[in-house]
């Protein structure tokens, strides 16, 4: 079989811009039904035989995300205050994108997470809507990206989950002693702990191998392909349609329009820095919370003075960030918690917004240990160990076989101050603008920060840790979970897209990726990026047959 | 969510992958000499700075229980940090090192370098520069070069992990620890 190479100057069907958690989704799925197709995609092609456990490489290097130093990053916590350079978010930079180094957490939303305006009503300094769509609706495509995708977990085993109408289509992974200690002691507190569902294969599934449990998941891409990556589940089966070319190293800087308001192609750096525009006859935006409205920010024209598809003037907006503490502990005996996959038990006991709290929010905590060996030493230890000498060395010496860690993944309210936007004095390596973020938490996402860690301390306590140690309560680190800037809705005043990602101002112009999230849900927001590019696909895909694009 | 990573992730941005190539490639030729029993050349450090970094380095991760950064050779890695991937490094080094001289000389008169001071007056000394931003700068180095991967020139024959038990192996089987083993309770 020949990989399909196109043109650029061949008018394709579709050029999806991103190959990442929702690019992947969308090639394989507009490719499958009989599209040409071309992805661009920032950052190369790797592949499981350049993937290593080199934890500077990839846990303290930027090794699969974005380098600051090529494409630089301001942040700033609001508006009145000078932007400086600093990593606030990250993302995978390769094909696969983020699919191929996160720690492959994979959880449906709730029912409620849908329509928590309805049951909650406004929340003061928030935007708190409802998406424009239900769960009901979403249901068959989290089934369909569970089977394509390939999750483990058990169905029915968490109470609080919605209902879904297939099983996962692989068991449970082997459970770890962080794991037996969080569900013996979470039972005990009249709690529901239940298996986490993972992108990750128990069993040999459609061709890849099961997980051989080496322990490097975050940060890193797997070996063994049983990480189920868009690179290697629905990638693949993209190109092997021969009408999907994935072109790595192609670095979007504008969506280009022509007179009738109408998207016809993008322009991109190849690599060595030669502009190329590649035509089609529509878009998809796939490139991520942060990326997609800095592109559309970049396509001014005198049609669209403000960016494309940003008549609300709502492009940027709405930035949700990844919140959630890490609550460590500290056991008698060696859990050696550095094998295998990083958690594998969860709680959604906490996971609903509760009135009675006095404020929004709700999350999921999860036993789990995500240090690999010198960020342990340097970052994980209690804040009364001393930082060098005898003291210091046994510490870590002793403490990293047997610390076990809660980590709560908590709820980011959507507030219209908290932004992307195009910082007018810092550039990138290719002299595009830098992504300035503002962002400052709403004040209940950070009580609800610490209503959880509360919560972890005690389950901690119950699973018999000889010494706990935790973040502060106001702590808001790297954002890795890109959500909000281009908002779904069906009133095109207050939203930049309609439930299927097509943009309310350009017709042939989608944007399909955590950009368009209402709220945040509790965080883990793969499964509802690829359910979303699922259902958005495949209403692509009868407009493009009938001609309406 | 890893605000605990994120300091790492400021100090160590200088990254290409060239950088780790490079460094990689300075690894293997230090472990073939001496495997081959020459001595080890420095890439960048002089002499002077690599005696007194090895000495502050011992006091970091001493040997006292076990290898310690002597044995690991973190100086090693150091040396390769600055001549690849952490370049930017340099000046911090060069700055911190004279900042440290200074503190020397005031706190032992006596003394010409850090070689003529005890173990506990170095302790003293470090001590005295634990705010001093090069320290950090330092002493994430030396932790790398006890716990990073041996190619980068520390860790070496694994001693870092080795000490912490880690067992670097491409893939293991449950039970991994003691509360999934067998009689202790693992989940049904």
């Amino acid at each position: 079989m020949t990989k399909a190479r196109f043109r650029p100057s061949e008018e394709v069907d579709f050029v999806v811009i991103g190959a990442g958690a929702s690019g992947g989704v969308m090639a394989k799925e507009l490719a499958s039904a009989g599209f040409r197709v071309v992805v661009l995609e920032q950052g190369p092609y790797l592949d499981e035989s350049s993937f290593t456990h080199d934890e500077l490489k990839y846990a303290i290097q930027p090794g699969l995300t974005n380098d600051p130093n090529l494409q630089p990053i301001t942040y700033r916590k609001a508006e009145r205050e000078p932007a400086v350079r600093k990593k606030a978010v990250e993302y995978g930079r390769q094909v696969g994108g983020g699919s191929v180094h996160f720690t492959a957490n994979y959880w449906r939303f709730h029912e409620s997470d849908f329509h928590e305006h309805d049951l909650l009503g406004d929340v003061a300094g928030a935007s708190l809507a409802n998406w424009p769509i239900s769960y009901r609706e979403l249901e068959p495509f989290y089934t369909k990206a569970e089977y394509e995708i390939g999750i483990s977990g058990l169905a029915g085993a968490n109470p609080f989950e919605a209902p879904r109408s297939k099983p996962y289509p692989l068991p449970p992974m082997p459970v770890k002693s962080s794991g037996v200690l969080f569900e013996r002691a979470t039972r005990k507190m009249g709690l529901h702990p239940f298996p986490a569902p993972v992108a990750v294969l128990s069993q040999p599934y459609r061709g890849r191998a099961a997980c051989v449990h080496c322990g490097f998941c975050e940060s890193f891409g797997c070996e063994m392909q049983a990480k189920s990556s868009t690179l290697v589940s629905v990638i693949p089966i993209a190109e092997k349609t021969g009408r999907c070319e994935i072109r790595p190293n192609s670095y979007v800087r504008r969506i280009e329009t022509n007179a009738r308001g109408k998207v016809t192609g993008a322009v991109y750096f190849e690599q060595g820095g030669n502009q190329v525009l590649q035509r089609a006859k529509a878009v998809v935006v796939c490139a991520n919370g942060v990326e997609s409205a800095k592109l559309l920010l970049l396509s001014t024209s005198n049609q669209f003075p403000d960016g494309l598809a940003n008549s609300s003037g709502l492009v940027g907006k709405y930035l949700m960030w990844d919140l959630g503490l890490l609550a460590e502990g500290l056991f008698e005996h060696q859990a050696n918690e550095y094998k295998s996959i990083q958690v594998t038990r969860l709680i959604h006991d906490y996971y609903a917004s509760d009135p009675k709290r006095g404020f929004y929010g709700g999350g999921g905590i999860d036993a789990r240990f995500d240090f690999y060996p010198a960020g342990f030493a340097l970052n994980g230890l209690p804040p009364d160990t001393p930082k060098w000498g005898l003291e210091f060395k046994k510490t870590f010496g002793h403490y990293y076989t047997r610390t076990i860690s809660l980590l709560s993944h908590t709820s980011s309210l959507a507030v219209e101050s908290n932004t992307v936007t195009l910082d007018a004095n810092v550039k990138d390596a290719w002299g595009l603008p830098a992504v300035c973020i503002t962002y400052t938490p709403h004040p209940d996402d950070i009580a609800t920060q610490g209503w959880m860690m509360r919560r972890q301390r005690e389950i901690l306590e119950a699973m018999g840790a000889k010494k706990i140690w935790g973040d502060p309560d106001d702590a808001v680190g790297t954002s890795r979970h890109l959500m909000g800037t281009c908002r779904m809705g069906k009133d095109p005043a207050k939203s930049v897209v309609d439930s299927f990602g097509r943009s309310h101002d350009v017709p042939n112009l989608f944007i399909v990726d955590g950009s368009n999230f209402v709220t945040s849900a509790r965080q883990q927001p793969t499964a509802t990026i690829q359910a979303l590019a699922y259902r958005a696909a495949d209403h692509m895909v009868k407009l493009a047959k009938a001609g309406d694009l | 969510m890893l605000t605990r990573r994120e300091w790492i992730l400021g100090s160590f941005s200088a990254l290409v992958a060239s950088g780790v190539l490079d460094a990689q490639q300075h690894a293997f030729e230090a472990v073939r000499a001496i495997a081959e029993g020459h001595s080890v050349a420095f890439a960048y450090l002089d002499a002077a700075a690599a005696r007194t970094l090895s000495a502050l380095a011992a006091e970091i991760i001493p040997s006292d229980d076990g290898p310690g950064a002597t044995e690991a050779g973190a100086v090693y890695f150091i040396d390769r940090a600055l001549a690849t991937f952490d370049g930017d490094k340099r000046e911090s080094y060069r700055q911190g090192l004279s900042r440290m001289e200074v503190a020397r000389a005031k706190l032992f008169p006596a003394s010409a370098g850090i070689d003529d001071l005890t173990r506990e007056q170095r302790q003293e000394l470090i001590r005295g520069l634990e705010k001093d931003e090069f320290f950090e700068v330092l002493r994430t180095h030396v932790v790398l070069g006890f716990l990073a991967n041996p190619e980068y020139g520390g860790n070496r024959d694994q001693a870092g992990w080795k000490y912490i038990e880690f067992d670097d192996q491409m893939g293991y089987q449950p039970p991994f620890g003691y509360y999934d083993g067998p009689g202790n309770g693992e989940a049904k």
